[in-house]
């Protein structure tokens, strides 16, 4: 038990968490009585300090921290120890493992547990709003129920999610052995459970859970009820981990390339979470900052947005939206990269425009920073910044469109495999036109001002996240699937996935455009009758749609469980994780590979994208292509 | 190795183009039919629902376009039986067709959001003989008030509006961020505590229409609606007249204090009228229970609760958390034992 304690692992990380809760109670003991504040221990100052210092009282227990600890006493420390890295068996997951593969399925694997948890809420506020009046739940549970849900996917699944499906894939794809901080990588992922475990719990507080939305505007925020701390600081651990995972991003894109990959050589998804990682860099701390000031506002009585006291609302809301906007871009940027490996692979066709494919990445980057006050546009604030946010926000709409344009052009005379990441990246393009429309019209002030806060909002929103960023991660985990788990999935159930998905999820989303127009606001639990038809049939729907992802979660299940085994590269793709069994050797690569052109060659006679030196590892499916002998995929070597 | 295949020697393009322009005509013509936007009842509402037309006009052909050439790839270019080892031919991009992508939408892009910016100031433009009216949000309820020359404003948790009269509305909150919206009119505005926010509409088409709260404000956010009345200008005058002989007012002329305060609060305590109706007070509120209906036959110990201690007892359809629970800390003793004396002789009456 002893040893238990002193080592790494899930017992110390309790104890380290119970330790967290004491130092709470004495801290604020100590201050409190220093102060003469009656009573002395305050019941709800300990839990907002035990919300701090019990996640990282569990992860030094965890051992997220030895290393450096040991580092900084002076102890003896093996740079390159490599202790802690590789799974070999299902415990090995629940320790903080520096691989970077094991830090990648750790990564897709929670972030589909909150789906699954916020896909749940979505349901219950769906039978809520079966018809109007109240059924099921009261209205502090149903506002609580909606800002959960929006919390958990935004920051807890569709942000991470793309984190760790980049974690696996982007050092394999750029030749690397793992990321350039693996420990900071593992402190990152850890960071991420307690960020999404605080905001579940947070339906425990007294008061019920957060319930100012997943935007928690102050005031509102202020004067909620003690659930709102949970979200206030869940998102802080989130945040931290998406900054930490970005800044080993840059530093391993910059830094860790095969020879002979340049720039314009890598990989669009690599040049996607390039995109992503300087918005996350640059854009989240200001979501952390707000959520300080909320927070302060709260416990401390600071008075940031409180007009009495000299504060400023509107100022939390262009503080925010400076985050929260560039997070639209962070939710699909590396969506963007997946559908672009995706479709040049299964048209058998080089990405076209790829320079531009990567400059328009760029440009989102820097106009993204330039739009926020169009979720502003009723907020109060100066009437004239509203003209040149409508511009910027509809040129934002050009690079976008080059994207759209050369994917559809990617298409054109390939050889189309239809398979289920190529059908989800079909059913994204066409989705994510639609979101972009939408966009685009919200761009357009006197709409906005008429459809601001409706169910078009809502529509708008669901469109450029599922048919969006939904789609795209489904598809990702589609293609990755065989190279993660080293199993093939159902194909037939992949497809029935794709189709129950594409049908149910416009059955419910299309018609919330109409009724939001016709004056249909969102965030209620009730709702004027004229609206009952329609929202009886978007319920139907969205059950409908429940029920779609489960087809998803037992293809994932029972294939990586039983499924075929994969070949190295079963879909004769040239980028460098195909030239690695399915799952890679422990540390990727046996010898570091050479990159010799681009990576999108198909078609091209004899092209090769990175070939490995002097190793008994099959070669790429390209690099065997000259007549005849191009059926020689890695699958009849192996 | 790649091999030409027959079927690509074929320019598909005007088997694209027809169908393009078959569907978008379909499609716009379907986007116009749907009934999107709730009845016109402002001057302004015509011009942002012909801003709308105009903008599905230009989205359903962008949308039709995206489609159609997914679709006709997916029926032309799918791999046949055979094909497994294909490869399609190399090409990396064309810099002319790039040009013209990135030029079209751009264009396109200026024209939409010039002809925004004309409609917004048309939408926004000043008139002449406005009339001001302040609209207060505060959980969960709207207050408006009408300035009088030299005098009081009235106060109302009516919203009466005369018939093609400009009006511009100044929209404070009391307490966290509300949003002042008429759909019918189809401006709205958050009413942000610590500023003045403004907006202009006319209303132009006699009838009642919802007054909704746009942004999240709280448990009874979506019961914070009440209704507007356009009226002709005389019925309008009619109605302030009324008002500013106060409802409050007894036969003799003067003013009962206790029906002042139900109806349009104090300086602390939220007005009961905002959210209950009570017919003596000539308030219609709907966010609460309607007095009338619940409180005959209650006795004094009851109504004295039900203000201080709102939660204690629910009727049902409402749900606890959304009444003020501080009245009795924002109402003096004497007012407090007025209020609970004035109900129980007026409600039901």
């Amino acid at each position: 038990m002893v040893a238990k304690l002193r080592g790494p692992g899930m017992t110390r990380a309790a104890l380290g968490t119970a330790l967290g809760i004491a130092i709470s109670y004495v801290i604020i003991f100590i201050m409190r009585s220093w102060y003469d504040l009656d009573p002395v221990i305050d019941g709800f100052a300990v839990l907002e300090l035990a919300l701090f210092l019990s996640p990282i009282g569990f992860l030094i227990g965890l051992g997220a921290f030895d290393y450096w600890f040991y580092w900084a006493a002076g102890k003896k420390t093996v740079a390159d120890d490599h202790s802690s890295h590789g799974a070999h068996s299902w415990r090995d997951y629940f320790k903080v493992n520096t691989d970077h593969k094991v830090i990648g399925i750790q990564y897709v694997v929670t972030s589909f547990f909150f789906f699954f948890v916020g896909g749940l809420f979505a349901m219950l506020m769906r039978a809520e709003l079966a018809q109007p009046g109240r059924q099921f739940v009261d209205t502090n549970t149903f506002n609580g129920l909606f800002s959960v849900h929006a919390s958990l996917l935004i920051f807890l699944f569709i942000i991470p999610i793309f984190a760790g499906l980049a974690n696996y894939v982007l050092p394999l794809m750029i030749g690397a052995p793992d990321m350039a901080f693996p420990r900071l990588n593992a402190l990152s992922f850890w960071m991420l459970p307690l960020g999404g475990i605080m905001m579940l719990m947070s339906f425990a507080a007294p008061g019920g859970s957060f319930a100012s939305g997943w935007t928690a505007y102050a005031p509102l925020s202020v004067v909620a009820p003690e659930g709102q701390v949970f979200f206030t600081i869940g998102v802080q651990f989130a945040g931290a981990s998406s900054i930490a995972t970005a800044l080993n991003f840059l530093a391993t894109i910059i830094t860790m390339r095969a020879p002979g990959m340049s720039f314009f050589r890598m990989p669009l998804l690599v040049w996607a979470n390039f995109s992503t990682s300087l918005l996350v860099v640059i854009a989240t701390p200001f979501v952390a900052v707000s959520q300080f000031m909320v927070f302060f506002d709260r416990s401390l009585g600071f008075n940031f947005f409180e007009p009495v006291g000299g504060g400023d609302v509107l100022m939390y809301q262009h503080i925010f939206w400076f985050y929260s906007h560039p997070a639209v871009y962070i939710m699909m940027l590396p969506g963007f990269g997946i559908i672009s490996e995706i479709l040049a692979v299964k048209s058998r066709k080089p990405i076209f425009g790829y320079r531009m494919m990567a400059f328009s990445l760029l440009a989102i980057v820097v106009l993204g920073f330039t739009v926020w006050a169009h979720h502003m546009f009723v907020s109060g604030m100066q009437d004239w910044i509203r003209v040149p946010m409508m511009i910027t926000t509809a040129i934002i709409a050009v690079p976008t469109g080059i994207k759209i344009f050369s994917w559809l052009a990617t298409l054109w005379r390939g050889v189309l495999h239809l398979d289920t990441p190529m059908l989800f990246a079909l059913g994204f393009i066409t989705m994510f036109t639609l979101g972009g429309i939408s966009g685009v019209l919200l761009a357009i002030i006197p709409v906005t001002i008429h459809v601001s806060d409706t169910y078009f909002i809502v529509a708008h929103i669901h469109y450029v996240l599922f048919g969006g960023s939904l789609f795209t991660i489904f598809a990702g985990v589609y293609y990755w699937f065989p190279k993660m788990t080293g199993r093939m999935y159902d194909e037939r159930l992949g497809k029935l996935h794709f189709w129950t998905t594409f049908v149910f999820f416009n059955a419910t989303f299309a018609p919330m455009h109409v009724i939001g127009v016709q004056g249909m606001p969102r965030r209620v639990a009730d709702y004027a009758e004229q609206w009952a038809g329609w929202n009886l049939a978007i319920s139907i729907m969205s059950f409908f749609l429940g029920l779609s992802a489960l087809l998803f979660a037992y293809n994932m299940i029972a294939s990586w469980r039983g499924g075929p085994r994969a070949v190295s590269n079963p879909w004769r793709a040239l980028t460098l994780e195909w030239l690695v069994t399915s799952p890679p050797p422990i540390f990727n690569f046996d010898a570091i590979p050479t990159v010799v052109g681009g990576p999108y060659e198909y078609g091209v006679p004899g092209a090769v994208h990175g070939v490995l030196k002097g190793a008994e590892i099959p070669q790429p499916a390209g690099a065997t292509a000259s007549g005849a002998g191009h059926g020689s995929s890695a699958r009849d070597k192996e | 190795m790649r091999r030409e295949r027959a079927r690509d020697e074929k320019t598909p393009v005007l088997w694209m183009v027809v169908h393009g322009v078959i569907a978008s005509a379909v499609g716009i013509a379907f986007g116009l039919v749907i009934e999107w936007f709730p009845e016109q009842a402002s001057t302004q509402a015509g011009p942002i629902d012909h801003l709308y037309d105009v903008l599905i006009w230009t989205s359903v052909p962008v949308f039709v376009t995206v489609s159609i050439i997914v679709l006709f790839s997916v029926r032309n270019f799918k791999m046949r039986p055979g094909e497994e080892q294909l490869d399609g031919p190399p090409i990396h991009g064309n810099t002319r067709l790039e040009v013209i992508w990135t030029a079209i939408p751009a264009v396109v892009l200026v024209v939409l959001c010039s002809y925004s910016w004309v409609v917004l100031n048309d939408i926004e433009e000043a008139q002449a003989n406005e009339m001001r009216i302040n609209v207060v949000g505060q959980q969960f309820a709207w207050t408006f008030e009408y300035p009088q020359a030299g005098g009081k404003p009235i106060k109302s948790t009516q919203l009466y509006l005369p018939k093609d009269r400009p009006v511009r509305f100044y929209v404070k909150a009391l307490d966290v961020i509300h949003d002042f919206w008429v759909p019918a009119f189809r401006m709205k505005v958050d009413a942000v505590p610590g500023i003045e926010t403004k907006y202009r509409v006319t209303p132009n088409r006699l009838g009642n229409y919802p007054v909704v709260c746009a942004e999240l404000c709280g448990l009874g956010h979506s019961v914070m609606r009440t209704t507007t009345r356009v009226v002709t200008e005389p019925e309008f005058d009619k109605w302030i007249a009324e008002q500013k002989a106060p409802a409050a007012a007894t036969a003799d002329g003067e003013v009962d204090p206790t029906k002042q305060l139900f109806a349009e609060g104090t300086g602390a305590a939220t007005a009961c009228g905002s959210c209950h109706t009570l017919a003596d007070a000539g308030t219609q509120g709907q966010a609460g229970p309607d007095l009338d209906e619940t409180l005959p036959d209650k006795d004094a110990a009851y109504i004295e609760e039900s203000i201080t201690a709102p939660d204690a007892e629910i009727p049902a359809g409402f749900q606890d958390g959304i009444m003020p629970k501080n009245y009795r800390d924002t109402l003096s003793a004497e007012e407090l034992e007025a209020l609970v004396k004035y109900l129980g002789e007026v409600a039901g009456k």
